[in-house]
């Protein structure tokens, strides 16, 4: 089980590890976006990291919501409102726990994904964050479903969400601002995509 | 008067489009919402929400957008608002303020601004 305290110790430590992916990922948001991907990322987490204190106290909804507005109103480029939905989403779907366990991860990624593809009225196959996500949380509920630990159905997701990355990088970007990049776009991997898949292994590593 | 609100990723060309209205319509209820408070691009959901407050009345509030972040960032602010006189439009930027702003200054009501802007969206430019 997963409680408050921990919950907010992988805030930090996602966090961090955005921090020290900034440049690597606006290097590739340069290429193919505007090149802001990892500077937003980074300092949208700040602000949590500021706040991380007063979230110790809160549920584990109310700290999703929470990092969720904050991201909406701190990142500034289209990771934001993406990123700040999916913890909204997420946060509402666990509501008031204190505690949650590997199903309510699960369900929690599936809304998140939703929400996602609700605001960016996207699907996967477009050359996005969802050609990781959406891979990475069928991995994990197969796994799941075959009573893996939660090693390896982490293992599963990151996998599934590297294979992603990849796949980003065959095909043409049809949302967004790598969209006007067109067929350009071909060669490179979508930051989106990249970072869940930093965030996704840098979660895993707390279990 | 409908209050009129213009989203960039910019400050200064959401500004810009803001002044250029000037030229037909001087004293239109509008507010731009321009880049991010530390100067950089980028679309800020307080700067978009004070805004809207701004030239908010209940003849409601019409949101213009350049795009992608300014897109979705103006969404999550009408859902907070969840009030259907505050409505964002998909419509080129420039027009549209001028449109709106014209249309508004004449007394217009939010319905005849959002049907004139629909119909400049067809206008081909030559």
């Amino acid at each position: 089980m997963t409680d408050q305290k921990k919950v907010v110790e992988i805030l930090l430590s996602v966090y961090k590890v955005l921090d020290e992916n900034k440049e690597f990922l606006t290097d590739l948001d340069n290429v193919i976006g505007d090149g802001d991907h990892g500077i937003n990322m980074a300092r949208g987490f700040a602000e949590i990291e500021k706040q991380a204190d007063a979230l110790v106290g809160k549920d584990i909804g109310n700290i999703l919501k929470t990092v969720g507005m904050t991201l909406v109103s701190k990142v500034g480029g289209s990771s934001g409102p993406l990123y700040g939905t999916a913890f909204m989403k997420a946060g509402m779907t666990i509501g008031a726990k204190t505690e949650i366990d590997m199903n309510d991860f699960l369900g929690a990624l599936e809304v998140a994904i939703e929400g996602v593809k609700a605001r960016g009225k996207s699907t996967t196959g477009e050359k996005t964050m969802l050609d990781a996500m959406v891979p990475a949380l069928d991995a994990m509920k197969a796994a799941a479903a075959d009573d893996a630990d939660t090693k390896a159905i982490f293992d599963a997701g990151i996998k599934a969400a590297e294979a992603g990355v990849e796949y980003t990088k065959e095909i043409i970007a049809t949302k967004g601002r790598a969209s006007y990049v067109g067929e350009r776009s071909i060669g490179h991997q979508d930051p989106g995509a990249t970072s869940f898949t930093l965030i996704l292994t840098e979660i895993s590593k707390a279990y | 008067m409908v209050g009129i609100v213009i989203v960039s990723h910019s400050e200064r060309l959401a500004e810009s489009v803001v002044d250029l209205t000037k030229m037909m319509a001087d004293g239109a209820n509008i507010a731009a919402a321009g880049g991010l408070e530390d100067g950089t691009f980028g679309t800020s959901y307080e700067r978009i929400k004070a805004a809207v407050d701004a030239v908010y009345s209940e003849d409601g509030v019409i949101v213009l957008m350049d795009m992608g972040s300014a897109v979705m960032t103006t969404e999550m602010v009408l859902e907070e608002y969840d009030d259907s006189r505050i409505r964002m439009v998909d419509a080129p930027l420039v027009e549209s303020a001028v449109v709106a702003s014209v249309s508004a200054m004449c007394g217009s009501d939010l319905e005849t601004i959002l049907e004139e802007i629909e119909e400049a969206k067809g206008e081909p430019k030559f």
